[in-house]
């Protein structure tokens, strides 16, 4: 069932266009430093004006620009349609009397979810690393601790990241995945999750919520920079993946709880 | 209900029936008591009763981007017993069982109201079932089609699969059941054999005759209540003991032309409103 989920998730229009789009907009960010001389260092997005001396950065600058509000924006797209969407399709009533189970559907579910956000993080990690190899000379990288890395390595921890970046998206991914359990609309669930990360990142933004900070879903989002760090710097990300961890504990449990006993009427 | 029959659930709309299939099903709880499918109770036992039963549950939904054929696939692949070496065999049988094998590599965005009923039936044939529930299976299809799916039907009961169909068009109960239950705000009215329910309600005799005061008065002689006398027809209630043999023979000795002659049982409608009321409101 897990196969035939996969092969429906990237089969579907919407998620390939994402993938597509999330591909495309490194490429966007590298065709433009090319062209335009790129920011001054240390101005613009982290990474950004390391593009022009060494293209492994263009995957770096990518995840940057795509964390801090589209890469999530996609992923409540995808969590929010995942049980409401076959809820509003009746495709539901059909998996359940078929028998699916309810925990098996919903476990199912997730990992498809997994499968997403893991895939596009790579995406743009992918993107960054094709744009900036064919725009820009390619290179051993030199890392935030002022070691260099071989250029295998300097690819290995873009990949790194992205999977980072990717894991770092579950909490967010079970919000949503709870709140698609909620309701029977899939355009609903999508803009309940993708307002609840834009109120993370207003709360974020705002130093005197400082209190609240620590504990927010995006809270270490940026951490993912720590893997070039010689060698590479755990604490914040481990710290990251721990809260996330605890996210998907919490809402992953309130969606058991609430698919495996509500009436399914749709 | 008997395994092998062929049951009619009617109602009017609001009754309760989709609502009963539902919980038949697991989709929801019930606010009280217990229930069993298949002779194991339910809702504990149903992963190994479900993939014994096949479904159509108000209508089919399938995915609008998948093809017929790849929507079955899913279908079959989401739950047990769904060998995987047989899946495609058993798709192209079941598309072929309901007139579909043409359209099965169109997008289902592309089937019209009859196509998806019929891809709906589809799946509730992949598999060999003990019983199937169908609610208005022939909600939008063609006269073909309703003629067809009377004959899969008959031919499945005769197979010895259980059938359990909901349904408002009380001739195509008629036609097909073998029992049948009324229900109506949420309460089972009745329940038996088709030959038992009509049975409950009263026959009628209607002759046809040239003299119709005269033959009015024999009737009623022959101890007949409730004779009506309508035009060239009268008609009286039938209770049992005196049967329509002989109130021809009473009539045509007493010199009485009989054009017609006719006992009537009431019919599965007239039962039915009888049973549910005659108002046109849909309950709460």
């Amino acid at each position: 069932m897990l196969l035939a989920e996969l092969r429906m998730l990237y089969r579907r229009t919407m998620v390939r266009v994402l993938l597509i789009v999330l591909f495309l907009i490194p490429v966007l960010l590298a065709v433009a430093v090319r062209f335009s001389g790129g920011p001054g260092a240390g101005q613009g997005p982290t990474f950004l004006d390391q593009v022009s001396h060494n293209g492994v950065f263009a995957a770096l600058a990518g995840l940057t620009v795509c964390i801090t509000f589209f890469l999530p924006l996609t992923v409540a797209v995808v969590a929010g349609d995942t049980i409401a969407g076959e809820s509003s399709l009746g495709t539901l009533r059909y998996l359940l009397t078929r028998p699916a189970g309810r925990v098996r559907l919903l476990g199912v579910k997730a990992a498809t979810v997994v499968a997403y956000t893991l895939s596009a993080a790579l995406a743009v990690a992918i993107g960054g690393l094709a744009a900036g190899a064919a725009l820009f000379p390619i290179g051993p990288v030199v890392g935030l601790s002022g070691t260099p890395l071989s250029l295998g390595d300097g690819i290995a921890r873009s990949l790194l990241a992205a999977v980072i970046v990717g894991a770092s998206l579950l909490g967010l991914a079970a919000v949503g995945m709870f709140v698609s359990t909620l309701i029977n609309s899939p355009v609903g669930a999508m803009v309940i999750t993708a307002g609840i990360e834009v109120a993370g990142l207003v709360i974020q933004g705002v130093p005197q919520l400082g209190f609240a900070h620590p504990w927010l879903f995006n809270h270490h989002w940026l951490a993912f920079g720590d893997v070039l760090r010689t060698p590479i710097y755990w604490s914040n990300i481990g710290r990251d993946l721990l809260l996330q961890v605890g996210y998907v504990a919490v809402f992953g449990a309130a969606a058991w709880a609430r698919f495996t006993t509500r009436d399914v009427l749709a | 209900m008997p395994r092998g029959a062929v049951f009619g659930f009617l109602g009017p709309n609001g009754s309760g029936k989709t609502t009963t299939i539902r919980m038949l099903l697991g989709l929801i709880a019930p606010s009280d008591g217990s229930w069993q499918l298949l002779g194991s109770d339910m809702p504990g036992s149903a992963m190994r009763t479900l993939p014994r039963v096949g479904a159509l549950i108000e209508g089919p939904a399938f995915y609008p981007w998948l093809s017929g054929r790849d929507n079955l696939a899913r279908l079959d692949a989401a739950g047990p017993d769904g060998q995987r070496s047989t899946r495609a065999a058993r798709i192209a049988a079941a598309l072929q069982r309901v007139g579909l094998e043409a359209a099965a590599g169109r997008k289902y965005r592309a089937y019209s109201l009859g196509m998806r009923q019929r891809l709906g039936l589809a799946a509730a044939l992949l598999r060999r079932r003990e019983l199937l529930v169908l609610d208005e299976p022939t909600n939008g299809m063609d006269p073909q089609g309703t003629r067809e799916i009377r004959n899969l039907v008959r031919e499945l009961a005769s197979d010895g699969t259980t059938v359990f169909l909901s349904s408002h068009l009380l001739s195509e109960v008629e036609q097909v059941c073998t029992h049948a239950a009324v229900m109506a705000l949420g309460r089972l009215l009745a329940q038996g054999t088709l030959a038992e329910l009509r049975a409950a309600g009263e026959a009628r005799l209607h002759v046809g005759v040239d003299d119709p005061v005269r033959a009015a008065e024999i009737l009623a002689g022959l101890g007949l209540a409730d004779v009506v006398v309508r035009g060239g027809e009268v008609t009286a209630r039938l209770d049992g003991t005196v049967g329509p043999e002989r109130c021809n023979r009473e009539l045509v000795l007493a010199g009485v032309g009989v054009a017609s002659l006719v006992a009537e049982r009431p019919s599965l409608e007239d039962l039915f409103v009888a049973l549910t009321g005659e108002g046109f409101d849909v309950a709460r």
